[in-house]
């Protein structure tokens, strides 16, 4: 074997990082998800609502925004108020219920920067 | 058929891979095929490494695009034909990060002027550098931006990546621009295989392959993230699971698209040890590329040369002397 002395090092360095994820972390758990504090049930299955939240609320900001139309109409005929702070977060709870699955798959909504979890608040005067 | 065949083959891996990921086949396709995957790539890569190692390249193969070192005077080409082994790493790494000897590509082709008949021009050509490199680089952002599933926590870089990969903030999931223009790079790539009957003649099923097969990751990728969506958090307990050697206590109840792309991506790693796709290794062994041009300075010797006795000039005369004196011819030495 030739270049022994480059080739080896860096075939090994390239190898260590490829397998890093194998050998450098111990057994994760998925999160679990904490349960609303109160509601019988969200507004659409849970199924549909873990592919599709991001786009209903993308769809309520747009309605809401644009058109002044806060009245939503779930597919079982009940109405709901277009909010994310006041109905969604009135049942489940920011840190414990989004942030976890979104931590855990690094997804950084920027709901965020604008609202807040109403639960979380101080109430100082 | 050299285009078809590889088309075909693409789809039918693809295909299978979604409906069999229909009928069950989750274990095989899930568990199995990636760590078959995984070892074909990691023996096969290191095999053909250390293949290529034992080739001797005993002399300097001096490039002619640049001035290698000489008298003083004459001015030297750093960049294109080092003489020192930081010159060598520099020239490596541009080569490497932006593709350098690329940009000297040209297009070769008839011009007809009226006045002096057709010419043989070869002109300029600065597409398959550029596509190359946007191609490229979005294939390295996209890799890294998946070790979001390959660890727990996420890593530092991933969030910073996703902010400037997502910097427009339109669509929901955010639209991610590397998906865009590794769409973009490899439908050029595939474009110029066609358009230039002299590359499209010297084009093989193995040129067409990898460019199928990456095409049709990328598709069932972007196709998973904002059309025919999968539960990513399941997605990741999957991943991470392999990644801990206990596969199958997560659900594996996740999307067939899921399984077809995590499929192709298998068969893109085990044929990659045995393709062309191992210019990824094989750059650095470019020999107009990683070695010093110091000809002129250092005298390389082959060495599997046979040794032989040599007897010089000088010695034959110190034995003959006398008698080449006293024969009258003329000598080195008195």
């Amino acid at each position: 074997m030739y270049n022994a002395k480059i080739i080896l090092p860096v075939l090994l360095v390239f190898l260590g990082l490829l397998t890093y994820p194998l050998w450098s972390q111990k057994a994760s758990a998925p999160p679990v998800l904490a349960t609303p504090l109160k509601g019988e049930h969200c507004i659409e299955s849970k199924d549909w609502m873990r592919a599709n939240h991001m786009q209903l609320l993308e769809q309520w900001r747009h309605s809401v925004v644009r058109d002044q139309n806060r009245d939503h109409v779930a597919t079982d005929g009940q109405h709901y108020n277009k909010s994310l702070s006041n109905t969604c977060l009135d049942c489940h709870q920011k840190e414990q219920f989004c942030d976890s699955c979104h931590t855990y798959a690094s997804v950084h909504p920027y709901c965020w920067e604008c609202h807040f979890d109403p639960k979380e608040v101080n109430h100082v005067h | 058929m050299r285009i078809l065949l590889p088309f075909v083959t693409t789809l039918v891996l693809g295909a299978a891979a979604y409906f069999f990921a229909q009928a069950g086949a989750q274990w095989f396709l899930g568990v199995l095929l990636p760590y078959l995957a995984f070892v074909v790539f990691v023996v096969g890569f290191s095999a053909k490494i250390l293949s290529w190692a034992k080739v001797p390249v005993p002399f300097r193969i001096q490039t002619t695009c640049g001035q290698a070192k000489s008298l003083d005077w004459i001015k030297a080409n750093e960049l294109e034909s080092p003489h020192t082994k930081l010159g060598v790493v520099v020239r490596m790494a541009l080569e490497v990060l932006v593709f350098r000897s690329l940009f000297r590509n040209t297009w070769t082709t008839l011009k007809r002027d009226e006045k002096n008949g057709p010419r043989l021009v070869h002109e300029s050509d600065k597409s398959l550098w550029l596509f190359g490199l946007l191609f490229h680089w979005s294939f390295l952002l996209i890799f890294v931006r998946h070790y979001r599933f390959f660890l727990e926590p996420v890593p530092f870089f991933v969030p910073i990546l996703e902010r400037f990969d997502g910097l427009f903030q339109i669509t929901l999931p955010t639209f991610y621009l590397t998906d865009l223009l590794i769409l973009l790079g490899i439908t050029a790539l595939f474009l110029r295989r066609l358009v230039d009957p002299k590359v499209k003649a010297i084009s093989l099923p193995a040129d067409f392959f990898p460019l199928f097969l990456i095409g049709a990751i990328a598709c069932t990728g972007i196709a998973m993230r904002y059309v025919h969506k999968v539960d990513i958090t399941k997605v990741k307990a999957h991943i991470q699971g392999l990644m801990a050697f206990n596969p199958g206590a997560t659900d594996l109840e996740i999307g067939a698209i899921f399984y077809a792309h995590l499929a192709l991506v298998s068969v893109l790693a085990m044929y990659f040890p045995f393709s062309k796709l191992m210019h990824m290794g094989g750059v650095f062994f470019s020999p107009t590329r990683n070695q010093t041009n110091d000809s002129r300075e250092v005298r390389h010797l082959n060495p599997w040369n046979p040794k032989m006795k040599i007897r010089t000039y000088a010695e034959y005369e110190d034995e003959f002397r006398t008698k080449m004196k006293s024969a009258g011819l003329p000598l080195d030495q008195e």
